[in-house]
């Protein structure tokens, strides 16, 4: 964690500028799959959104043209992608990317990126920090995640999201220091 | 000097750990520890596991019950300090007397600490919980110079233990109600100062970020100004056409240079305030306050602070530990 104020390596633009023009539907199954497959490791997740596990939440990476809305589940999570975000949504999370994932792997503080204005929320507070919360306790590795769907090919797929990082500086893996 | 760490979730607890805590403090699940947000806190299996890996790893564990019980249900805080003692807690931290005078008598071999929420600020306040409930350390507040904290060791017999990092509350702990005329609800007896649940947040399209508690718009922050926590106390408000910050200003205490200082004043003990915060934010300000005790045990100059970017309002100060205002 640097000791100033963060300076964020934007999503690469050929990843915008695809999303962009594409079409976003089909990213949902892959995305809702791989939150099953996190909400299945880390059954603590649910159980610490508490009364908020009902609640509907918009992700926004805001240098990417889509919305992530993850609907919580213990065994039927779902990710819908839209490009703005919904108005089912009860809670919006709104950063760059790196910030985003930053937080989901322990590379940065919520509270500092909130009081550094990197972060913004937006509707249900509750509900945002019930969820910024249970994710920091779950100690998600979203790399090691997404390598692990490919089945036999993860040994492959690895060393690809290491070397993805290293050229995106995007903070795709968990940080080891934690 | 023993260094006391946050931790809000099991997650933090681990992190504080390894990056060298010495001591870590953490409260259950409900509101009978004075940091209740969404998603945070301990559950009873989760406290033990805790308490089993500190110990584990040589450190220690407090639990904070450090909420005043409900009037007529007292039971949650009973249940509090006696699941605390059977999971193998190293002290409770407790604020209401009443609370003091059960474990007391009920868990007479587990330490208790007096909590800052019971704002015992002098000697005498210190001397009696000590003598009526066998309280070993005292948690000060943080309205207090480092003379005022040498000249109260001077009268006492128990241990002090002072805040050295993290957010600052300018009201004399325990008996501050700014939250309940917004809210309803207090870190007193809810154990959540501006809950979140009454937040609410607007950005315009200028880039000014309002916040609101309980309705009441209480701070704006133009387009890349640093945004502050969402109490009353933080709030800038306008009146008579004077707009400014009314009961203090959203800085964050950093007292890392006044290790020595404390040291020779006879504190036993630094606290660092946080247990909303992530693990990222305890480890980073553990480790260096682990190389600050190290350093002032080695006879070395305390590390200069590099955390800055960790604090509300992006800056810090020494709080009232050098006030120069009276």
């Amino acid at each position: 964690m640097p000791d100033s104020a963060v300076s964020f390596p934007l999503a690469p633009r050929p990843l915008a500028a695809g999303l962009r023009v594409l079409p976003l539907f089909p990213l949902a199954a892959p995305l809702s799959l791989l939150a099953r497959r996190v909400i299945a490791a880390n059954p603590g997740l649910i159980e610490r959104l508490g009364v908020y596990g009902a609640c509907r939440f918009a992700i926004d990476p805001t240098d990417l043209p889509l919305v992530l809305l993850l609907h919580p589940h213990p065994s039927r999570a779902r990710i819908t992608v839209h490009r703005r975000p919904p108005a089912e949504a009860d809670t919006r999370i709104a950063g760059p990317l790196a910030a985003l994932l930053g937080l989901v792997h322990g590379t940065w503080d919520g509270d500092a990126l909130f009081f550094s204005r990197d972060l913004v929320i937006e509707g249900d507070t509750g509900a945002a920090l019930a969820l910024r919360n249970a994710i920091d306790d779950a100690e998600l590795d979203l790399g090691a995640e997404v390598a692990g769907l490919a089945g036999p090919m993860r040994g492959r797929l690895a060393p690809l999201i290491g070397l993805a990082e290293r050229v995106t500086r995007l903070p795709l893996r968990r940080t080891r220091e934690v | 000097m023993e260094l006391v760490c946050p931790a809000g979730t099991p997650a933090a607890l681990r992190a504080a750990v390894a990056a060298g805590a010495h001591t870590v403090y953490c409260g259950y699940a409900d509101d009978t520890n004075a940091r209740n947000f969404p998603g945070l806190n301990f559950s009873r299996a989760e406290m033990e596991a805790a308490i089993a890996h500190a110990h584990a790893q040589c450190a220690k564990v407090l639990v904070a019950i450090n909420t005043f019980p409900r009037a007529g249900d007292p039971g949650p805080w009973h249940a509090a300090v006696a699941d605390a003692a059977a999971a193998g807690a190293d002290a409770v931290i407790l604020a209401d007397t009443g609370l003091l005078a059960h474990t007391a008598e009920h868990h007479p071999d587990l330490r208790r600490h007096l909590s800052v929420q019971a704002a015992a600020a002098n000697p005498d306040a210190i001397n009696f919980h000590a003598e009526a409930f066998g309280v070993k350390r005292v948690v000060l507040p943080r309205v207090l110079s480092v003379q005022e904290i040498t000249a109260i060791n001077r009268e006492i017999d128990v241990e002090t233990e002072v805040f050295v990092f993290g957010g600052l509350c300018v009201m004399a702990e325990g008996r501050c109600s700014l939250s309940s005329y917004a809210t309803g609800q207090s870190p007193n007896m809810n154990g959540v100062c501006s809950p979140a649940s009454h937040v609410a947040y607007d950005e315009d399209a200028d880039g000014t970020l309002s916040a609101r508690l309980g309705g009441f718009t209480i701070h704006r922050s133009a387009r890349g100004e640093p945004a502050p926590y969402p109490t009353l106390c933080k709030g800038c408000f306008t009146s008579n056409a004077r707009t400014g910050y009314v009961f203090e200003d959203p800085t964050s205490l950093d007292a890392s240079q006044l290790i020595p200082q404390l040291a020779k004043a006879g504190v036993s003990a630094l606290k660092i305030e946080g247990r909303q915060r992530s693990r990222a934010y305890v480890a980073k300000v553990v480790r260096a306050f682990r190389a600050a005790t190290d350093a002032l045990a080695a006879g070395r100059p305390i590390p200069p602070g590099t955390l800055a970017a960790l604090t509300e309002g992006q800056s810090a100060t020494t709080g009232a530990y050098a006030k120069t205002w009276r």
